[in-house]
């Protein structure tokens, strides 16, 4: 389902990330770990279309990523990709529907309140749709985030330290969220971490402190 | 959702700064719009009440005065010439057509002219009921002299010595309304006409009270030329000024010098004359756009920096709306947005306060009727002033734009 082969890049000279080859299947999910610096968010970035490798491919289904040129990628990433960050982005000048209503617009799909609330009520926040996002706590800051991140019903769902802020409780539940979510929607699921409570949930791993 | 949507929506969450934005550009253009409007209309009325006049003789003066006595009826005329001395002048070959003119009463502010009937073709002049005058003590009023007084046909009135109300009434000799013109959006229109021996005949009551007491409530005489050309009167007869047509182009080139040398009598150009009255007011007006210029930029400035500034933190938006799937261009056409949707709101504010305010001007100042000026009307120009308020929206948001467009989207999300 998501391929890479033969992958390098480092921001200098220096070599930073070096994957030969890499599968992960349909309804298979990766956690990528390693220390602070060892590349997680930038092979993040890489997978999910917002960072061009140096060299080799990343194939989503049978999509060349980096083939696409920019604007198709854009909106090869809207569609295809869900982005999830350990800071809640949101935009804090609009409600929480006008958020998730900027994903479908952006990403060129037929914009759908339906879809929006569906989506909010899998996450408990049926009754924020109409909040401001400054109104919300960090908790539900962070699952507006991945219902945005699931409303496009994406292939792949990436989602950069989720937990780091978190507590134990939280943590595993977030992780456990992220999860029943991209089943559900039948997207495969990548998270990057450094956080040792939540490295084993996953059976499928890549550290990137061995490398 | 859509990007315009998007752009409100920012504009809508910053309240003050918008207001602060929006009421400079308003105010700018609003000062620009006074200045267009009152200039046009100005400019407008001016060309109107001078054409088909070459030539305005009268009595030695200010040139300027006299045009503005005798073509536009704002000016007090500047004395009065010898009819035997006009009437020679008409006789001259370059003289194709000559107008007299007769100042000096009015009626409740509104001015009676002694002259012919020429002088309402030359302002294609019509009748809306009644007829032109024939007979002395008969007239006609501008369409603004019948709404004003409420005058009817029929009606009778005495007319006052000056040019002002507050004048004293010539108490002896009533003149009678017989014709009411069509608005002519000329002088006309603010005007009693009548014979010009009508003129001298209230005069003379004055003069020679008591002498000509057989005079009163005689048969009406009629008029001498009521029609065109110069009326019959004694060596001492005197009329206010004449407003000449040349044949030929020559005329503007022998007929002022001749006139100011050779005669007791003084010749001035309308069109001369009015030109320089604007290269005068020119240099007012221009400083006051100069300034509203000013504030235009000061807008545009503080647009500017207020969209550069709310960029730092709007660079996560950025970055995240990239990752939603926005292209680069888009982002760029949101930022102009906001930039333009300011500015356009600026304008709309301008557009009501620039309009609002001669309105109020007007109603204020009862002068600006009669050489009319209004501010419900649209002039030309005022389309390039809403050029105008969205060139500053995209210049003041073209730069912020540009750095939208260049959101390194890796980059700013990395840097949590
Ligand atoms: N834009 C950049 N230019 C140059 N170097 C960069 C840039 N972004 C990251 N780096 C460097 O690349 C390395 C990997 O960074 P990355 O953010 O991928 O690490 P990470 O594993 O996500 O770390 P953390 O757990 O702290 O988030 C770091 O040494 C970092 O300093
Ligand atoms: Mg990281």
């Amino acid at each position: 389902m998501i391929t890479i082969e033969n992958l390098n890049f480092g921001y200098s000279e220096k070599r930073l990330l070096s994957i030969s080859h890499m599968e992960i299947k349909e309804k298979q999910h990766l956690m990528i770990l390693g220390k602070s610096g060892s590349g997680k968010t930038t092979l993040l970035h890489i997978l999910g279309g917002l960072l061009k490798p140096v060299q080799g491919k990343v194939l989503i289904d049978d999509t060349d990523l980096y083939s696409l040129s920019g604007t198709e990628m854009d909106k090869y990433r809207g569609q295809n990709i869900g982005l999830v960050f350990q800071k809640a982005h949101l935009i804090s000048a609009l409600t929480v529907k006008d958020n998730l209503l900027l994903a479908q617009y952006f990403s060129g799909i037929p914009q759908d309140t339906g879809r929006i609330k569906e989506v909010l009520n899998t996450l408990n926040l049926g009754e924020k749709l109409n909040s401001k996002v400054r109104q919300l706590s960090q908790g539900e800051q962070q699952r507006v985030t991945i219902a945005r991140a699931l409303l496009n019903k994406p292939r792949v769902l990436l989602a950069d330290e989720p937990t780091a802020s978190l507590d134990d409780d939280n943590a595993n539940s977030v992780i456990q969220l992220l999860k029943e979510q991209a089943e559900n929607h039948n997207a495969s699921l990548i998270i990057a971490t450094h956080d040792q409570r939540v490295k084993d949930a996953f059976d499928l791993q890549l550290n990137l402190n061995e490398q | 959702m859509n990007l315009f949507l998007l752009s409100w929506k920012y504009i809508k969450d910053k309240p003050l700064n918008t207001f602060l934005n929006v009421l400079l550009m308003g105010l700018g253009i609003a000062i620009i719009l006074v200045l267009l409007i009152l200039n046009s209309q100005l400019e407008e009325n001016l060309a109107k009440n001078k054409r088909g006049v070459d030539l305005v003789v009268g009595a030695k003066g200010s040139p300027l005065q006299l045009i503005l006595a005798n073509v536009y009826h704002i000016d007090f005329p500047t004395g009065n010439i010898k009819l035997d001395e006009a009437k020679a002048l008409t006789r001259n070959r370059q003289v194709k057509s000559a107008i007299p003119l007769a100042l000096g009463d009015n009626y409740q502010g509104f001015r009676i002219v002694g002259t012919n009937h020429d002088y309402v073709k030359l302002y294609e002049g019509s009748l809306a009921s009644g007829d032109l005058w024939k007979y002395n003590l008969e007239c006609t009023i501008g369409t603004n002299v019948a709404m004003q007084l409420g005058l009817k046909i029929g009606d009778e009135f005495f007319g006052a010595h000056g040019l002002s109300d507050t004048d004293l009434d010539h108490d002896e000799a009533s003149y009678k309304v017989v014709g009411i013109l069509e608005p002519s959006n000329s002088a006309l229109d603010n005007l009693i006409l009548t014979n010009i021996e009508s003129i001298w005949q209230v005069h003379a009551h004055t003069a020679e009270e008591g002498e000509e007491e057989a005079d009163h409530d005689h048969e009406p005489v009629l008029g001498s030329a009521y029609e065109t050309g110069l009326p019959e009167g004694g060596p001492d007869a005197e009329i206010t000024s004449m407003l000449i047509q040349f044949r030929s182009a020559m005329g503007a080139v022998v007929m002022p010098r001749m006139i100011n040398s050779d005669t007791n009598m003084q010749a001035a150009s309308p069109a001369f004359e009015t030109q320089r009255l604007f290269s005068l007011m020119g240099i007012g007006v221009n400083m006051i756009k100069s300034f509203a210029y000013i504030i235009i930029v000061i807008a545009g400035l503080s647009i500017f920096i207020s969209l550069y500034n709310a960029l730092k933190d709007r660079k996560y938006d950025l970055a995240i709306m990239r990752s939603l799937g926005a292209s680069k261009s888009k982002l760029f056409v949101h930022v102009i947005f906001e930039g333009i949707i300011i500015t356009t709101i600026g304008g709309v504010l301008g557009f009501v306060l620039g309009h609002g305010l001669v309105e109020f001007l007007t109603g204020l100042y009862e002068k600006s009727e009669a050489i009319g000026i209004s501010g419900m009307v649209l002039v030309k120009g005022e389309f390039y002033v809403l050029l105008i308020s969205i060139g500053v929206g995209v210049l003041a948001s073209i730069l912020p734009a540009f750095n939208a467009y260049r959101t390194e989207i890796s980059k700013v999300l990395a840097q949590e």
